[in-house]
């Protein structure tokens, strides 16, 4: 058995020799003045931005150690009304029974918007037979009742060929889904179930680049990326047929399938210097580091007013201790 | 065709099927490997193994998600081997004599079956929120460790009862005690059999993403591991991130990341061979 004592030690040696690297690499250039902790959780979709704003905010504050998980919108709220984490990512606004787990374990909060996003209606670039969407033709094809009953692209539009029609679309548990079933169906988390769904929205833009007859949507950076893959579709939304880009999202025309991406504070959190700094730092830089990772920017007034909401709570929350 | 001829040619047909089976098993695993490497290997440099995540492809690395991946395999195995070879030695060993041992038996043979992220909801539960160690290192591997403890105990068991009982009954017989003949005999005869199943069960600790990312192992972390109090994340968590980002750099990186996991876990089953044959050459019966 004096082999198996060898591997313990081999292990043993293995963890301090990580112990020892750790050391290392916290002793670099330009410190900052703060010190602390920052947990963050919750939408993978909101993650890119955050993780650029941290990897940014890192560079002013070395020693903040700013932490951010990926549970997904309702994963992150469930930590964040616990008092798990400080700031909470959101693809969408927080539900009421989310809000009241909240206030049952006595966490203010406040929402903060960063950055939009548009969701794009994509098709496969050799369907020649589709110019747009009106609402209700998205509404038809996604709703409940189209389950096992829309099955061809003959029943959506007269003329169009009368061939099996193939869905794309993101699982359940995102917000991606909870967006576009509340815009799209009228009530978020309704859709119809027999589409292919997928968490990794690169599967979904396989499984339409690959196929003629395919349908789906996801978020606009994706079709970005694949653009040589994928055709868009303009969306008529009863005012005007408007294709999703930096310009028509930005401006509202696109609606409603643009949605504002959020962040959620609570009052604890914003109590202490490092997380105040770091979301002071977000707005400051979320416009320019939204559009690097293939979101788009709020216009500057809007980051704005979200600054001047931010000062607020924390005065409030001051002039309550 | 008389009967000879139909043996010889069932021979022979079930000769060729062998052949295609054990082809067909490596051909996969070829084509998969090679798909990696020509994907990852062009990113993988030192830059990448040493840096920290990042929002840019070309600058992102995976020093904290190989150094979580470490972390969790060491604390892992600390935790699960000693546990999971002593509940198999007392198995086979010491408990067949009661009638519950083998309603034991029974469940940790099922507990192997069960889906991996059941362990996560209960590891969340237990350790991270009633134990209060969060998202630690510690919550993670002890996770880890439940989820991996059927295969070591099961292994361990069957290499036991691989030992010839002559063998037992002779050293008992020269009046050794219970404990030295399992320390003494039947543990050094069974080692490479143990550590076969060691191995697996650590190889399987590693590859783990669900129950990870359901005690709250993390996606950004910005600072090595110093202790197992501290936050971290792990190379699948890095590569399932990646993978599901819209931008094409980001896929490359976590075919690197990959290639670095196959790297760790070949690493790890080298290691383990190397120990094998050096036990395996003392054991003579």
């Amino acid at each position: 058995m004096k082999l198996k004592l060898n591997t313990y030690f081999f292990l043993l040696t293995a963890m301090l020799f990580m112990a020892a690297c750790g050391g290392n690499t916290s002793t670099d250039r330009n410190e900052g003045s703060m010190e602390g902790d920052i947990r963050i959780d919750g939408s993978s979709t909101v993650y890119p931005v955050t993780e650029a704003v941290a990897e940014e905010f890192r560079a002013v504050q070395r020693k903040v150690k700013v932490t951010i998980g990926v549970s997904g919108t309702g994963g992150g709220f469930k930590k964040f009304s616990r008092g798990e984490t400080d700031i909470s990512d959101a693809s969408r606004p927080i539900k009421e029974s989310e809000a009241a787990a909240c206030k049952e374990n006595n966490i203010e909060y406040l929402e903060l918007a960063v950055a939009y996003d548009g969701l794009a209606v994509v098709i496969n670039p050799g369907n020649d037979w589709v110019d747009q969407f009106t609402l209700e033709e998205l509404k038809k094809l996604w709703e409940p009742a189209a389950q096992g009953n829309i099955l061809r692209w003959s029943q959506i539009r007269d003329g169009w060929p009368d061939e099996e029609i193939h869905l794309f679309g993101p699982g359940i548990a995102s917000g991606t889904y909870d967006y576009f079933t509340e815009a799209i169906v009228g009530k978020s988390g309704e859709s119809r179930g027999d589409y292919t769904a997928s968490e990794d929205d690169n599967v979904l833009v396989q499984g339409i680049a690959g196929d003629k007859f395919g349908l789906g949507f996801f978020g606009l950076a994706y079709y970005e990326e694949n653009k040589d893959r994928l055709r868009l579709v303009p969306v008529d939304n009863g005012q005007a047929v408007v294709s999703p880009s930096l310009e028509t999202v930005k401006d509202g025309s696109y609606s409603p399938l643009s949605r504002p991406l959020f962040i959620y504070v609570n009052n604890t959190g914003a109590a202490r210097p490092e997380v105040k700094a770091f979301i002071d730092f977000y707005l400051d830089n979320a416009g320019a580091l939204a559009a690097e990772v293939g979101y788009i920017p709020l216009p500057q007034e809007e980051y704005q007013k979200q600054r001047d909401k931010f000062t607020t709570f924390i005065q409030e929350k001051q002039a309550v201790q | 065709m008389n009967k000879t001829q139909s043996n010889r040619l069932k021979d022979q047909a079930f000769k060729y099927y062998g052949i295609f089976s054990t082809v067909l098993g490596l051909v996969l695993l070829a084509v998969f490997i090679i798909d990696i490497l020509m994907d990852g290997l062009q990113r993988i440099d030192w830059q990448f193994i040493t840096s920290l995540p990042s929002r840019l492809p070309e600058k992102a690395g995976i020093l904290t998600a190989w150094s979580g991946t470490l972390w969790i395999f060491a604390l892992t195995a600390l935790f699960a081997v000693p546990i999971g070879v002593g509940a198999g030695i007392w198995l086979e060993e010491y408990g067949k004599k009661y009638r519950w041992a083998n309603l034991l038996e029974i469940n940790i043979s099922n507990l192997a079956g069960i889906p991996s992220i059941i362990y996560g909801i209960l590891g969340l539960e237990i350790f991270v929120r009633m134990l209060g160690m969060g998202g630690s290192l510690l919550a993670g591997s002890f996770t880890l460790s439940l989820l991996v403890l059927p295969i070591i105990i099961v292994s361990t068991r069957e290499s036991l009862k691989a030992v010839p009982n002559t063998m037992k009954e002779a050293s008992l017989a020269l009046g050794a005690t219970k404990w030295q003949t399992i320390w003494l005999q039947l543990l050094p005869a069974s080692f490479s059999g143990i550590l076969t199943g060691v191995i697996l069960a650590l190889a399987r600790a590693i590859g783990e993403t669900a129950p990870l990312i359901v005690i709250g192992a993390l996606a950004y972390v910005p600072f090595v591991p110093t202790s197992p109090m501290d936050e971290f994340t792990v190379l699948p968590i890095q590569i399932f991130n990646w993978v599901s980002r819209p931008q094409h750099g980001f896929v490359v990186n976590s075919a690197s990341a990959i290639v670095i996991l196959l790297v760790i876990v070949f690493f790890m089953n080298a290691i383990a061979v190397y120990f094998r044959n050096r036990a395996a050459n003392k054991v003579k019966w």
